[in-house]
């Protein structure tokens, strides 16, 4: 877009337009991309452990004469996935392309040639980063007060209609600017929220209930998931959760400004977005 | 012109070998190792060592037991054993021991037993409930006068891959664990040539490939050093497989 067409309210109004805020700490930038790094890692070599066994059960066991409730699998030169009784053809993405006889094909996959032994050898190496990392950002924001400070939700954010407020706003890609823009929005610090106490814990839980050492020294953890094969539908919805959050994360920052994002995330330094004059 | 499609491809074949270039090489395999020696650490620090595996009912039994690995040994000393009912198989149990022994299958059947209903989980993902008897294999180390030099109790089977004999091996922690048994039984049936005639190991707290088959030799070492490839085990020498197969 260049200057002619594009409109006037958007454009930066002069008092405003260098407000650079120091936003994003150096532990917790530092934590974003150990913690990005190993998610990206997990999901690339989970993607080579699930390919031995594209198959997903619920329950205490399941093997190939078993009922699965997910396969991805190929008949012929066709892939295809399977969802309890509907079937969804996927030839050319997964379970067949020209390259790859694979379920996942090797672009998603590390290492990008089928090695399961390799590919856990990934995975513990980064499960264990995630482990860490996370507990470390934990242990950091007693101190800090970060997740109290810049993540909890006020009680005025909690309140329905301001959430939906905020929803609306984000359907219609209009996002906070001004002195808003100092703070994560509602829906931000839910999903930053979700992913640290709800989907991080859940994953790194599930893959510990696979473990048949950790089942004999807590079997509760099979009682909460329901078994082992559960716990792994349960792992493999989370790495599908992980890529919904990453590909809307993505998104998020390319809409509100990569730049002005990456340089926040890297450096700590946000640019507060200029506050719209509203004709709306 | 470099059409959008053969420039994609071009890409992503830039991209692939980058990524194998990382993948191959020796120095992030070594660091990568650290995942695994994590795990044995960790584990070993924070779970009690006589933990015992769960243990199931006969309504959780799995209705067909998948077959994995080998079906049938191909070797000719094996097929005799077979075909006589293994009434000339004989376990030898010796290395790192007072008192080596060799025991045929009624000297087996007719020592202690243990019964248990276990879930078997393959490295790659499945799972299977069955239900073993066997003798505990701490029974016959203790008979064997173990000796404290001993560090690993090595199991030799009869069957191989493109000729490379299988084998497998476990800590004392393992070796010792009261669910640790030497299974001639499977679900109230003498263990079928597939599931690892006459005997297989059942180590429950560990990954399928550690539950050897077709066990024909016990040897307890110090070391595992020098012992085929070095790393434990059939899988562990030639596809990379972690030795500890706890997670």
């Amino acid at each position: 877009m260049d200057a002619e067409t594009s409109p006037v309210t958007l454009q930066n109004p002069p008092d405003d337009a260098q407000k650079l805020i120091y936003r994003t700490r150096l532990p917790v930038r530092i934590w974003h991309w150990l913690n990005a790094l190993s998610i990206f890692a997990l999901l690339m070599s989970g993607a080579t452990i699930f390919n031995a066994h594209p198959r997903l059960y619920w329950g205490k066991f399941g093997a190939n004469y078993d009922q699965p409730w997910l396969v991805i699998g190929k008949r012929g030169q066709e892939g295809f996935l399977q969802l309890g009784s509907l079937e969804i053809p996927t030839t050319g993405f997964l379970g067949y392309t020209p390259y790859s006889t694979k379920a996942i094909p090797p672009l998603f996959t590390i290492p990008n040639y089928y090695s399961l032994a390799e590919g856990r050898q990934w995975h513990f190496f980064f499960a264990w980063m995630l482990v860490i990392s996370l507990l470390a950002l934990l242990f950091y924001s007693l101190f800090s007060k970060h997740i109290s400070r810049d993540l909890a939700l006020t009680s005025e954010e909690r309140k329905p209609s301001h959430l939906w407020q905020d929803i609306k706003q984000h359907a219609r890609l209009r996002f906070p600017t001004g002195e808003a823009a100092r703070a994560y929005n509602p829906l931000q610090k839910i999903a930053y929220l979700g992913v640290i106490f709800v989907l991080i814990p859940l994953v790194i839980l599930t893959g510990m209930t696979m473990s048949p050492n950790l089942n004999a020294a807590f079997p509760f953890l099979l009682d909460i998931f329901g078994g082992r094969q559960s716990a792994r539908s349960i792992h493999f919805l989370c790495a599908a959760a992980f890529c919904a959050f990453i590909f809307i994360h993505l998104l998020m920052v390319v809409l509100a400004g990569p730049i002005n994002e990456l340089r926040s995330i890297v450096t700590g330094w946000y640019r507060l977005p200029p506050a719209r004059k509203d004709l709306l | 012109m470099i059409s959008r499609r053969g420039a994609l491809i071009g890409a992503s074949g830039l991209l692939l070998s980058g990524c194998e270039r990382i993948t191959t090489s020796p120095t992030v395999r070594k660091v990568l190792t650290l995942g695994e020696k994590a795990s044995l650490t960790g584990q070993r620090l924070v779970t009690d060592r006589n933990a015992l595996a769960p243990e199931f009912t006969r309504a959780d039994l799995s209705p067909r037991f998948r077959v994995n690995g080998n079906y049938l040994p191909k070797s000719p000393i094996y097929a005799s054993h077979v075909a006589n009912g293994f009434a000339d198989w004989k376990l030898e149990i010796g290395g790192l021991v007072g008192r080596p022994m060799t025991l045929t299958l009624a000297q087996l059947k007719a020592a202690p037993q243990r019964t248990q209903i276990t879930r078997q989980d393959c490295v790659e993902g499945w799972s299977a409930i069955g239900e073993w008897t066997g003798v505990p294999l701490a029974l016959l180390l203790r008979q064997a006068k173990l000796s404290d030099k001993a560090q690993y109790i090595v199991f030799h089977c009869a069957d191989d891959f493109s000729d490379i004999p299988y084998y497998e091996s476990i800590d004392l922690i393992d070796a010792m664990h009261p669910q640790t048994i030497l299974a001639h039984t499977m679900n109230r049936q003498p263990l079928p040539v597939g599931h690892g005639a006459p005997i297989r190991l059942r180590v429950e707290r560990a990954l399928g490939y550690k539950q050897a088959k077709y066990i024909m030799r016990i040897e307890a070492v110090a070391s595992l050093a020098g012992i085929y490839g070095g790393k434990g085990g059939y899988w562990e020498d030639h596809s990379g497989y972690q030795w500890f197969a706890g997670i």
